[in-house]
């Protein structure tokens, strides 16, 4: 008889079968990959024609294909890791992740890393069209940064969606309204589409809370000629708050996950399912 | 005759009055308010950052209340066309209740437009709150007591009809979709952000994609809504400019009719389509 996966074991598997839906399945569903990239293209061109009407720089048209490859990510850590124990308890299977051997844990960091591949796919896909329609120029300056700034926003972000997971596990038909609500919110407070410094040290300080803020402010100075006139703090400071914000979020994630699905146990909230 | 009517006002109002539960009744009335106000106030304020930022805060030019307007008037497209496309999947996918609404004695295509009420009163207050702020802190030039009151008032039910029954024609087509579709409204509604000159003129699109503009009835909605707001020397932009307000009403009432005709032909066939490939109660699980 084969042995059962444990301990670590049972943690990558987890890890892989989670992951898997969300790289192998989203990819099927090709209607979702042409919305995902055509919505994001449409609200692109519609934000590079306002710096057009008022005559902006042309970095200013990086910015924005750059801000909108990024909201790729953020509507994926909003609407597939955050919300996605609200889906979860809605079609009736999170009972069936609490009673399986499965570690919660691992089940959120598949999702995230299923997302992060999924989403990698279509935000390259907007930066490579967006960047081809109008004539976007990167300079990138220093590539190891970049990949290291990008790799940490990526993890920091991430773990805020799994931190996020834990508080929608209790929220009922709310949580729908509550992540509609942190979309056009935040891409103003993290400056998606203009430099976050526009907003003032004090505004742009509080934004720098959610890991993105930050993380744009840094690859918009690795990969514009003048984007370190127009950044924030220095992207090596940057990129150290990011590297403090990835432990401290996934950290947070797992104890909020523990002390929420208790909660959520004890006051029945686990298969809430609204009709 | 009679009891058709009343069979029609019944479904429309009972639709007002369920979408208005379902829209605001997952919180109290105070946190609904600001819920209603804050992501279009979010949206406006991208576009006032975004201009100040290149402009160095120069909002007194023509080109701020031509942006500005638009934003805010579009909330209205957001609301009332989408909010109607989204009832069909919210019904038959979500609440799984479409096929007991259709054994009702409801007339459907007034349910749904019943259904868009909701959203366009919480879209209402938004646009409210966004033109306010513009005038209170922007100095947005709207001069209260210069406005072209009536081709403001005629401009707006004209346009909000066209949005009701562009938001009818999403609603039959999403009868047919499945509910990973649920994007179709989204798309039509950026896509309409877009080309219909809403926070741009549409001289800065490239000369291939200016005629899409000059196609979508959403274009000189907002000219006519900027024309009756804004005194005369702010709004000069040449799009329209050999246009009489008159010629401008004239179209978007062919508008109208057009699209009125349009979203119950439509009903008509995507309700046979519906019941004959037995989509009524179809659900996806996504």
């Amino acid at each position: 008889m084969k042995a059962k996966a444990t301990g670590w074991k049972l943690f990558l598997k987890t890890v892989i079968a989670r992951a898997y839906p969300r790289i192998v399945a989203q990819q099927r569903e090709r209607s979702w990959i042409f919305f995902d990239v055509f919505l994001s293209l449409l609200a692109v061109s519609a934000y590079v024609f306002i710096y057009r009407a008022i005559r902006a720089p042309e970095e200013y048209i990086g910015f924005v294909v750059l801000g909108g490859a990024m909201t790729a990510f953020w509507l994926n850590v909003l609407w597939s890791m955050s919300t996605q124990f609200y889906w979860e308890k809605e079609t009736g299977n999170l009972p069936l992740y609490i009673i399986s051997p499965a570690p919660k844990m691992a089940i959120l960091l598949g999702m995230a890393l299923g997302g992060i591949v999924g989403t990698s796919l279509r935000a390259a896909t907007i930066i490579f069209v967006g960047s081809i329609l109008f004539r976007v120029h990167f300079s990138v300056a220093n590539v190891p940064l970049l990949v290291l700034v990008f790799a940490l926003t990526l993890v920091a972000l991430y773990g805020l969606g799994m931190m996020n997971a834990s508080l929608f596990l209790l929220w009922g038909r709310e949580a729908w309204h509550l992540a509609s609500l942190a979309q056009e919110p935040i891409y103003l407070l993290s400056g998606f589409y203009f430099p976050i410094k526009s907003l003032g040290f004090w505004v742009a300080a509080v934004a720098s809370l959610i890991p993105l803020t930050l993380g744009l402010d840094a690859m918009r100075q690795l990969l514009f000629p003048s984007g370190a006139t127009l950044g924030f703090l220095d992207v090596r400071i940057e990129s150290a708050i990011l590297g403090v914000m990835s432990v401290l979020f996934l950290l947070a994630a797992r104890l909020l996950l523990d002390y929420m699905e208790k909660i959520a146990i004890r006051e029945g909230k686990l298969l809430e399912i609204q009709q | 005759m009679k009891s058709r009517l009343v069979q029609v006002w019944r479904s429309f109002w009972v639709a007002t009055w369920l979408g208005w539960q379902i829209e605001s009744n997952w919180t109290d009335p105070v946190l609904f308010a600001i819920y209603s106000v804050i992501k279009p106030i979010a949206s406006a304020a991208i576009l006032v950052v975004m201009y100040g930022v290149i402009t160095g805060g120069r909002f007194s030019e023509p080109i701020f209340p031509y942006i500005y307007l638009g934003n805010a008037f579009y909330i209205y497209v957001g609301s009332v066309m989408v909010g109607i496309s989204w009832a069909v999947i919210d019904d038959r996918e979500h609440y799984r209740t479409l096929k007991y609404i259709y054994v009702a004695p409801v007339f459907m295509p007034f349910y749904w437009l019943g259904r868009g009420v909701a959203r366009f009163l919480t879209g209402s207050f938004a646009v409210f709150i966004t033109l306010a702020s513009g005038m209170l802190f922007l100095h947005l030039p709207i001069n209260l007591a210069h406005a072209n009151w009536p081709l403001f008032l005629l401009s707006l039910i004209l346009g909000i009809m066209v949005l009701a029954f562009m938001g009818l024609i999403l609603a039959n087509v999403s009868l047919l979709v499945a509910h990973h579709f649920f994007l179709i409204g989204e798309a039509v509604a950026g896509a309409l952000f877009l080309f219909s000159g809403a926070v741009f003129p549409l001289e800065v699109l490239p000369d291939w994609l200016r005629p899409l503009g000059f196609i979508m009835p959403i274009t000189y909605w907002l000219e006519l809504l900027r024309r009756s707001l804004l005194p005369s020397g702010v709004k000069a932009f040449p799009t329209f400019a050999s246009l009489s307000n008159g010629e401008l009403l004239g179209i978007m009432l062919g508008l109208s009719v057009f699209f009125g005709v349009a979203a119950f032909a439509s009903f008509k066939l995507c309700d046979f389509l519906t019941r004959e490939r037995g989509l009524i109660d179809r659900t996806t699980n996504y």
